[in-house]
């Protein structure tokens, strides 16, 4: 199924070294434009490491090595010339915990598109502000307390508002760390609800461990263990009849 | 004895030592400030603090003295602070830590900070004195314009002792700032150096102001690397330009007390002068304690 127009992000036989270690072995994945897309599996066996390999802030880890293909829009990211800085801005990235700036809310959703420099009039950014708020479905609780501290919200407020820093510099692709582990049953509900809304727009990559999550937001869901990948499907199919039977094992809680 | 009562006494010994050791650094402060405000209290006053030096030194104020003080500190602040604050950057963000050129610059910065302040005063007026100042004199065509003792080559001396404590306290601060944060803005396509102007300074400007407010304590205070470097023992006027050589508290204070003509008349001279370094100096550190507990709350709240 790789190549595909429709394929927003295309790895193929794709491995990733810490020194000597090889977190991520012979990965190939298709991942399709505007869905959402799944990473589950036992703890350690790679999720975070290949949700990092597609904007690149494994490049932040010392030793560090890649080799195979890992495509965006067709074109290989890891190839000598690509900006990062510039990719980053295409593939956004939400964290497990949330990590606002100790600024206003209004600043940091304005960070990334400050940062990107095409200095956008007051009202323009003001624009931008209130559009990724409501986007991240937190304008009405954030509205009237823009220039107060990101640090004085709840968890689960953070963690929108560092969506909405995300959508700000209107990204293609949103990788998604556990977003919603950190917080509790309602304001996961939220960020599920919302993950299902912005798919419209975005395409969305979710490293998740909780399995009815992944059931309830995803549209596909790859299973990974110890750095391979052993099945990668739609999630309708590993969720009811899984061809692998580790696949089956995992999701049905017989380990992990 | 029991292990539950041996830890008992053990516990109370430990206490009474440190409380006894803290007891004896006060005393030791009082004892000090009381000294010098009985010995110079009489003295001080707004003619103290405005006036020159007079009749040998027996009478008259100190304001030369304060005023080349302000200004070899000023131009230190102005030398090691962009110089302190890079490296550290340069070191924490931008170096690899294992890097063998990292550890040289490590071991070389603190090296440097175990260096006796009086071998900055000797490398001073070697280095900076006879051989950049001459050279410079002589590739302008000037006569001693450089090539001799003056503020400039006193204050770059101080910078230069002072050069380890302002990459030690930025640094600290540095690494006081999460990785969540840089990663954050990183993320988000911001460059190394947007995130380290715009996310990670900012946070470490508290820590960068503290050690900031100890260089200065220390550069005002320090006589040995001035000495042969640009103080001068009396001067009839104010320096003017940082060619000039100048008066300084510290320094003036060692001479009043060591060459005066009179010293029964000197000696509350130079006990006041001593109390106007000792209270600038812990007015300092008051001062920095406010900056660092507003700009913490600031950084809390978010601007
Ligand atoms: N910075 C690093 N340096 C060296 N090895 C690392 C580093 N980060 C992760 N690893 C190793 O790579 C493997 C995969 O780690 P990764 O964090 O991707 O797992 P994960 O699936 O996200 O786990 P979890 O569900 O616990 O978050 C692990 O064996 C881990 O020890
Ligand atoms: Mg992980």
């Amino acid at each position: 199924m790789a190549g595909s127009t429709a394929d927003r992000i295309d790895i193929t036989g794709f491995n990733l070294y810490y020194h000597a270690t090889r977190a991520l072995e012979d990965i190939t994945l298709a991942i399709p434009e505007r869905e959402v897309t799944a990473i589950i599996g036992p703890s350690g066996c790679g999720k975070s490491t290949l949700l990092r390999a597609i904007n690149r802030m494994n490049d932040l880890i010392d030793g560090v090595r890649t080799d195979g293909g890992l495509r965006l829009d067709g074109e290989d990211i890891y190839q000598r010339g690509i900006d990062v800085v510039e990719l980053r801005r295409k593939v956004g990235m939400v964290f497990q915990r949330p990590n606002p700036f100790p600024k206003s809310i209004y600043e940091n959703v304005a960070f990334g598109v400050r940062m990107g420099g095409n200095g956008l009039l007051k009202t323009r950014l003001d624009e931008v502000v209130e559009r990724s708020l409501k986007e991240a479905a937190i304008w009405d609780e954030v509205r009237d307390r823009l220039q107060r501290s990101a640090m004085e919200l709840s968890g689960g407020q953070q963690q929108r508002v560092c969506i909405a820093r995300a959508l700000a510099v209107e990204p293609e692709v949103i990788l998604m760390d556990e977003p919603a582990s950190a917080l509790d049953p309602l304001a996961t509900a939220k960020i599920e609800e919302l993950i299902f809304r912005l798919k419209e727009k975005y395409t969305i990559v979710i490293v998740t461990h909780n399995m009815q999550q992944a059931a309830r937001v995803s549209d596909r869901t790859a299973f990974l263990m110890l750095g391979r990948l052993i099945e990668y499907d739609k999630t309708s199919k590993i969720f009811t009849s899984p061809s692998n039977k580790l696949t089956e094992e995992y999701i049905t809680g017989r380990f992990g | 004895m029991s292990e539950h009562s041996r830890r008992k006494v053990s516990d109370r010994l430990g206490i009474g030592m440190t409380g006894l050791a803290t007891a004896l650094i006060l005393a030791i402060l009082l004892v000090i400030l009381g000294t010098m405000v009985a010995g110079g209290h009489r003295v001080i006053s707004w003619e103290f603090l405005s006036q020159p030096p007079r009749e040998g030194m027996t009478r008259g104020g100190i304001f030369p003295a304060i005023f080349g003080m302000v200004f070899s500190v000023l131009i230190m602040l102005i030398a090691v602070l962009p110089i302190g604050v890079a490296t550290a950057v340069y070191l924490h963000e931008y170096a690899k830590p294992g890097h063998w050129l990292t550890k040289l610059v490590r071991g070389a910065v603190n090296n440097l900070a175990g260096v006796p302040s009086i071998v900055f005063g000797l490398f001073g007026l070697g280095f900076f004195i006879q051989f950049i100042g001459r050279g410079l004199d002589a590739s302008l065509g000037k006569e001693m314009l450089f090539g001799q003792p003056c503020i400039l080559w006193a204050a770059l001396t101080l910078a230069l002792l002072n050069l380890p404590m302002v990459i030690v306290a930025t640094e600290e601060a540095l690494r006081a700032v999460p990785r969540d944060e840089r990663a954050g803005a990183l993320a988000l396509g911001a460059t190394r150096w947007q995130t380290i102007r715009h996310v990670v300074l900012p946070q470490a400007l508290p820590g960068i102001l503290t050690g900031t407010v100890l260089v200065i304590a220390r550069g005002a205070g320090e006589v040995a690397p001035i000495m042969f470097t640009g103080a001068a023992y009396f001067l009839p006027s104010l320096p003017k330009a940082p060619t000039d050589q100048f008066m300084t508290l510290g320094y003036h204070i060692f001479v009043m007390t060591t060459q005066s003509p009179d010293i029964e008349a000197t000696v509350p001279i130079a006990m006041g002068a001593t109390l106007v370094l000792l209270c600038l100096t812990i007015a300092l550190n008051l001062v920095a304690v406010v900056i660092r507990s507003r700009t913490r709350n600031a950084l809390r709240k978010g601007r």
